[in-house]
């Protein structure tokens, strides 16, 4: 029997980082006080209007061109009627027939070695809805506004992908570019970055399935657990005869599956119309050129630079871009020092370890990037080594000071001596008469040991290049 | 003192020969007098009003202020006003206290003019009449078994009555010239987002627009002055080259050209308001006006289209009054559908839930095109018929209604009828152009309005043609027998 073709489309919500609402002047913060950031407009009183808050057309421009698509040049608020105690208007604000990123868009996703591109349907802005708090009051349901008007940029994938693997690729890397671009903080756990997955099977050269759309999952993990959970579904389903319908399904992280939502959606006729008190949106050339001017180095570009510059790795290469500010950190470094690898080594070595042990961002590091170029140019000028610089960095993440301050407090300065050195080689070699025989009778790696040995009496100070070097002259002289 | 012009007034407060305390309790005094019977207000505020007509004379007295500074003004109520119900003639809105100031009231407070209260209207400026208010219905002060007018027909009544110098109204498909007319007054709807709307209780906002309510055209003139400008907060208000309205008013009509639709005077136009119609029409020609024969080909699809767009963006403006988070909420709700269905079933009432009604329909899936899209076309090909019009004319003038005022209950049970008063009016706000009704005489006893029409912005054209009418007419000086 031939298998199931899987097809995948994602809706994101990217919440854009702006002061303000969309619509109202009302301050966005997370965490804040419920309704302390809700006012006249974003409680739907009376007479009240929406002034559409700027910030947010050149963001979704410059989504639009990151992406290779079109630019609405004139789009169109509409209104989105539906009933919701948590959407106070009782309509949502958003755009529906004319959306600020058109058609032709695409984002390159690669799994197992196989680069896809998916497309890009649509972008639209939207204004978000408040939370509905169902836990906090017996027998009633409380209402937080803080959230209504936040402004969202919907991104609508085609249905371009077929299995649960390649929606995470397109997710995270679409997580990664809304980042560079400095349009939305990416943040899952607080709802900056939301996934909803429309999911159906079928087989190749029939139509598509029905499908069901998996809400509001704030993990890639489970994005990828709930999309398997669902596809499994649809096949027992469909294989025993019976019918998958479209509804809202939720995803049930603790019992691994997905469960349908109230079956309020189905019937849903949501009277879409311009919005009367909006004006279309027009966009000017010089609009999008100037976001044009202003786009940064998107990460894949970033890679290729860093394989073809830089000589580092391709897994490298893609940690580094992890986000925009690691790379932006690493940038800096490479810029201060001159050395790409070296510092490459260090952003994924000590600093990613520090950073992870402590459950900081980089951007939050206490170490900045000119503070380690600083460490690495004692390395780099031999007045440390490299060992010695993971304590100078332990100690700078303590908060002790910059590299030259840690340096001197801890006497740690490189014993560079050639005099001093020798004398340490020389009684190391007399102590150890048998271990000189046998390298001498041609067991060289024995050295290994003999510079272990000379460390040890340095207290870890000795230059190593140096204790090499003298170690092999006179062990060749011997 | 009720009978004086805005002028007039201002002159003897800026002399201080009158105060703005005793102004403002001689009008109060007039609406304990006749408002029990009328029922132009659905508030009254006289603490307020005193309070801040003794503002305003402490104001005077160190001759500060403006030429507005201590005359009183009623507010239609569907403007918000800060801790004063307002409830745009609705019980939905029975209990609520607006947390603040429309930028209309806002505007009106800053000049000190004291508000003397919030007037009754149609329930959410839905009528042509004032019969279909939760605050029972205005009477017409010329004839008490008559309809004001509507929706803006406390305003109208309050003005006519001498119960008020001057008011604010608000017009969506006719709703201050149509009640100007049956009462008698001058009362101009400004162009599209010439006054800013925040705070006005959308009916339907890509037509509505407020405006003053006045005793004359000069009148209007000064309060409109005071209303209109950019508002930030009104993305479809517009900045204004100039809010000069009086500028115009003394000059004269000589060679101005004055279209005349042949299509107002056909059929549906009751014979003795168009005799009077004409009658002012001849006035026009007699002060030098050019009148010019001009076409309006799809008037006639004018109140179809409104009928549909009018009614779909109220079915989304009304969908806030949920009894959520303020307004009317049923007793003891059982679940969240009962809580919607019973508190909007209560709170409002039938002309509202019909509009609604109508509004959802002509949205829903499968009929947007053959309605709502259809309704946006015509609408287009009424407001190019405007724009063609003003190639020959500089102004329009006709029938402000195809009748006087109509008798209460007289159009209640038939809502097609009731539509179909506003036939002239309603293509003005297809097109979002400026217009006009002043009194230009009787007919059967009751007043028939005269409709000015005005290109865009060009309010004040509008005005000096009025004046310069009022200034040999004396229809404007005319008061109701009981009430001078």
């Amino acid at each position: 029997m031939q298998d199931w073709e899987v097809v995948i489309g994602l809706e994101i919500h990217a919440q854009l980082t702006t002061h303000t609402k969309i619509f109202s002047g009302s301050p966005i913060a997370y965490g804040a006080e419920p309704n302390s950031q809700a006012n006249l407009l974003d409680l739907g009183m009376p007479g009240q209007l929406p002034v559409l808050n700027k910030a947010v057309i050149p963001k979704a421009i410059r989504f639009g061109l990151a992406v290779g698509a079109n630019i609405g040049r004139r789009s169109v608020f509409d209104r989105k009627n539906y009933f919701y105690p948590d959407l106070p208007k009782g309509y949502q604000t958003s755009q529906f027939t004319y959306p600020i990123v058109e058609d032709g868009g695409s984002l390159d996703i690669e799994v197992d070695g196989q680069t896809r591109r998916i497309g890009i349907t649509r972008a639209h802005l939207e204004e978000d809805a408040g939370k509905s708090i169902h836990d906090a009051f017996p027998g009633m349901t409380g209402v937080d506004l803080n959230r209504a008007g936040t402004p969202l940029l919907e991104i609508v994938s085609e249905p371009d992908m077929r299995s649960a693997q390649e929606a995470v690729a397109y997710a995270r890397k679409m997580h990664e570019l809304v980042q560079f671009l400095d349009i939305c903080d990416g943040n899952m756990q607080e709802g900056s970055f939301r996934v909803d997955s429309n999911v159906s099977i079928h087989k190749p050269g029939t139509p598509f399935g029905t499908r069901a759309e998996l809400k509001n999952i704030n993990s890639f993990r489970f994005i990828e657990q709930a999309i398997e959970f669902e596809i499994e579904r649809q096949i027992e389903i469909v294989e025993s005869g019976g019918e998958v319908i479209q509804e809202t399904r939720l995803y049930d992280p603790e019992r691994n599956e997905t469960r349908s939502m109230r079956e309020k959606e189905e019937a849903n006729d949501y009277r879409y119309f311009p919005c009367p008190d909006l004006l279309p949106v027009v966009i000017e050339q010089t609009d999008i050129d100037q976001e044009a001017r202003a786009m940064p180095e998107l990460p894949d570009a970033k890679r290729v630079r860093y394989q073809e510059n830089w000589g580092l790795s391709q897994e490298d290469a893609q940690m580094l871009t992890a986000s925009r500010a690691m790379a932006d950190y690493f940038e800096t470094l490479v810029d201060l020092t001159g050395e790409a690898k070296k510092a490459a080594n260090w952003v994924m070595g000590d600093l990613s370890k520090a950073l992870n042990q402590d459950g900081l961002t980089i951007d939050r590091s206490p170490v900045s990037a000119k503070m380690l170029a600083g460490l690495m140019a004692r390395v780099d000028d031999g007045t440390i080594s490299g060992k010695m610089a993971k304590q100078v960095f332990a100690a700078m993440w303590a908060g002790e000071g910059h590299a030259d301050d840690v340096i001197e407090a801890k006497g740690l300065k490189q014993i560079t001596d050639e005099g001093a050195i020798g004398e340490m080689v020389d009684r190391v070699l007399a102590e150890h008469p048998d271990q000189v025989a046998a390298y001498q009778a041609g067991q060289e790696k024995m050295l290994g040991f003999f510079v272990g040995q000379v460390m040890k009496a340095s207290k870890g100070q000795a230059n190593p290049a140096q204790v090499n070097a003298v170690l092999k002259a006179r062990l060749a002289q011997a | 003192m009720h009978n004086l012009s805005l002028k007039t007034l201002s002159e003897r407060l800026q002399s201080r020969e009158l105060t703005s305390v005793a102004l403002t309790q001689h009008f109060l005094d007039r609406i304990a007098r006749f408002d029990g019977e009328l029922n132009a207000f659905v508030t009254v505020t006289p603490e307020l009003a005193l309070e801040m007509a003794q503002a305003a004379d402490a104001k005077l007295d160190r001759g500060e202020g403006h030429r507005l500074t201590g005359i009183p003004v009623a507010h239609k109520d569907i403007f918000c006003t800060l801790d004063v119900k307002t409830s745009c003639g609705s019980k939905m809105l029975n209990n609520f206290l607006s947390p603040y100031d429309a930028a209309v009231v806002e505007k009106l407070k800053s000049l000190d003019m004291p508000m003397l209260g919030k007037t009754n209207m149609d329930e959410f400026a839905m009528g042509s009449s004032t019969e279909s208010s939760y605050y029972g219905r205005t009477l017409n002060p010329w004839d008490h078994r008559a309809v004001p007018g509507g929706s803006s027909g406390g305003s109208a009544a309050a003005v006519a009555a001498g119960l008020a110098p001057v008011a604010t109204g608000s017009d969506t498909g006719g709703s201050i010239r149509q009640p100007a007319a049956f009462c008698g007054i001058s009362g101009i709807k400004p162009t599209y987002g010439a006054v800013s709307r925040y705070g006005m209780i959308a009916y339907a906002s890509s037509f509505d627009q407020g405006g003053p309510m006045a005793r004359s055209a000069e009148d209007a003139a000064w309060l409109l002055e005071a209303m209109a400008g950019l508002d930030e907060r009104d993305s479809t208000s517009v900045a204004l080259a100039s809010t000069d309205y009086s500028r115009d008013l003394s000059r004269s009509v000589q060679g101005m050209k004055v279209g005349v639709p042949e299509e107002y005077f056909s059929e549906g136009l009751e014979a003795d308001v168009a005799e009077t119609v004409q009658q002012a029409i001849g006035e026009l020609e007699k002060l030098g006006a050019e009148i010019v024969r001009i076409h309006l080909p799809n008037k006639d699809l004018a109140v179809s289209s409104y009928y549909v767009l009018a009614p779909a963006e109220a079915s989304s403006n009304l969908s806030r009054f949920d009894g959520v988070r303020y307004g009317h909420r049923c007793e003891a709700p059982k679940d969240l559908n009962d809580l919607y269905t019973r508190s909007r079933s209560e709170g409002f009432g039938d002309e509202v839930k019909r509009r609604i009604m109508v509004g959802t329909y002509v949205l829903s899936e499968g009929y947007y095109d053959a309605y709502y899209r259809k309704a946006q076309k015509l609408r287009r090909l009424v407001r190019d018929d405007f724009v063609k019009a003003f190639e020959q004319c500089d102004l329009i003038v006709g029938p402000v209604a195809p009748s006087v005022a109509f008798d209460i209950g007289e159009k209640t049970d038939d809502p097609v009828s009731m539509y179909l008063a506003d036939l002239y009016t309603i293509p003005v706000n297809l097109a979002g152009l400026p217009a006009m009704s002043i009194p230009a005489g009787f007919a059967r006893g009751r007043p028939v309005g005269l409709h000015i029409v005005g290109p865009y912005f060009e309010e004040h054209k509008i005005l000096q043609l009025a004046h310069q009418y009022q200034q040999v007419t004396d229809w404007h000086h005319a008061v109701a027998t009981d009430y001078r």
